[in-house]
């Protein structure tokens, strides 16, 4: 048996298929993960992401500090509330980890991947020297991620009058303290919506209340398929602590300017920008098959330049075809991939499929 | 727990076998089998009129999950597939023992029967697993 989050009855009360998640017993699904899917597209559905690991960071030296700990630059976030994508990397410029950054009352929280839980808080607590900051993990906090296009309306039926109010104002990628919960127009799908990252014995309150208002339970295996049709990384698998962020799609979220700020990586980084501008480092990018057959992680990608890999690949229900991330030659201009020994033409695209229930490539 | 009829026949691959009277067998994949799958999305038939070994792989079945080979649990003629299923995959999962069929055999001579396994021995081994 692994850890549970205090969510895991109520996950068996709603039907879930259990499974091994980094050591967690996480739902994958409640029965169907392509209704699950197809419910947070069209309507609004409830995760359970409390396996994710929180840290806070705070005392004098905090923005400091993570303007060297992180490839983002924390001085974006002029107000309290703000989020930031970030990469953490280590000396080579590879990605330790991608994260998200919020500024609060107190400094910093920090929420990074369940699997890298341990060599996360290692390196961020090594990387204090010299800092004057504080680095605590929040272990008694839960995550629910509500997302749809009925998720602000939904939640917005449970809370007081002033609580609907704040949240309604909130603008995409911005949050807000209430009363020792913090709810932040955040999250990994492609479609609006908001987590609670709160103390973890109301985590089940809020859970009956939310189902009780018609949002649904949305196991781990519809989160992937989501995050993938909007085009998001999934850490381990399309980028690791041997992947450049270069390489990984993911140069939009290293802040080079102000050029005087140093942190981790950067040095490497540079280096690669060369490789990339000298043709030398893959990208990754977005391939459909809008014939039958799925795309898979793992399989071999032959271009006119070379060959790659597909590193996420699913059936879109959305799309209802399959779609893939993949890390080919930079420059490719014609794409097959070897489908259970068969090589079957794709089509490559900017590697974002699906916002706001809608396709948005050509 | 999975459904396993008493009335059919299964190989230790996860098909299920119905012997017709008229000397054919329908087969499919078992509740555990679609189960485990989880949503299919694609499912590729044999060509009608092959004829196939027992355990030759003859059918492709996709879900979200993963890719698996269907496998004839008979040897014989195909004389019939379940054309529905191309369109409907999703039928493995909600009816895997009834419209979500995938072939029909002609069994041969020796139709190497004497090797599946009975609802009782199927259910040990899917405990097994």
């Amino acid at each position: 048996m692994g850890q549970q989050t205090t969510l895991y009855q109520k996950h068996l009360d709603a039907g879930a298929k259990i499974v091994d998640f980094a050591g967690w017993d996480m739902p994958i699904n409640y029965g169907s993960q392509i209704e699950e899917h197809n419910q947070v597209r069209t309507a609004a559905g409830v995760f359970d992401v409390s396996h994710m690991t929180v840290v806070d960071v705070g005392g004098e030296e905090a923005e400091k500090y993570l303007r060297y700990l992180l490839a983002n630059d924390v001085a974006k976030l002029d107000q309290e509330g703000r989020a930031l994508y970030s990469a953490m990397l280590n000396h080579e410029g590879n990605v330790l980890d991608d994260l998200i950054v919020y500024r609060m009352s107190f400094g910093y929280r920090v929420v990074v991947n369940c699997a890298t839980r341990g060599k996360d808080l290692r390196w961020m607590i090594q990387n204090t020297d010299g800092f004057r900051v504080s680095v605590q993990e929040r272990p008694r906090l839960a995550i629910l991620a509500v997302h749809g296009p009925d998720s602000i309306d939904k939640v917005c039926e449970l809370v007081s009058d002033e609580d609907a109010e704040q949240i309604r104002a909130l603008k995409n990628f911005r949050g807000v303290e209430l009363d020792g919960w913090f709810v932040a127009r955040t999250g990994y799908t492609g479609e609006k919506g908001v987590e609670f990252i709160f103390p973890n014995n109301e985590a089940p309150e809020l859970w009956d209340k939310l189902l009780s208002v018609g949002v649904k339970p949305i196991g781990l295996g519809a989160r992937d398929t989501l995050r993938l049709e909007a085009g998001m990384n999934l850490y381990g698998h399309d980028m690791d602590e041997n992947t450049s962020p270069l390489a990984a799609n993911m140069e939009q979220t290293i802040a080079f300017k102000p050029g005087e700020r140093e942190f981790i990586g950067k040095p490497a980084l540079i280096a690669h920008r060369q490789l990339r501008d000298a043709g030398e480092l893959p990208e990754l990018l977005g391939l459909v098959l809008e014939s039958r057959g799925v795309l898979r992680e793992g399989q071999k990608v032959v271009t006119d330049k070379g060959d790659g890999v597909i590193t996420s690949g699913s059936f879109s229900p959305t799309l209802k075809h399959s779609i893939a991330l993949a890390r080919i030659p930079i420059n490719s201009e014609s794409c097959e991939v070897d489908l259970r020994g068969t090589l079957t033409p794709v089509r490559i695209v900017k590697p974002n499929f699906v916002r706001f229930g809608k396709k948005v490539f050509e | 727990m999975s459904n396993i009829p008493d009335d059919l026949r299964y190989a230790s691959t996860h098909e299920w076998i119905r012997v017709n009277d008229d000397g054919t067998a329908t087969i499919g994949i078992s509740d555990h089998a679609q189960d485990a799958l989880g949503d299919i999305v694609f499912v590729e038939l044999p060509e009608p009129g092959s004829t196939v070994n027992a355990k030759d792989e003859v059918a492709v079945v996709e879900s979200v999950k993963a890719a698996s080979d269907i496998y004839s649990p008979v040897s014989g003629e195909i004389v019939a597939v379940n054309d529905a299923l191309v369109d409907a995959p999703e039928t493995v999962n909600s009816s895997p023992y009834e419209n979500g069929w995938f072939f029909k055999v002609k069994l041969g001579e020796d139709a190497e029967l004497q090797e599946l396994l009975d609802a009782d021995g199927y259910s040990d081994h899917c405990d097994d697993e």
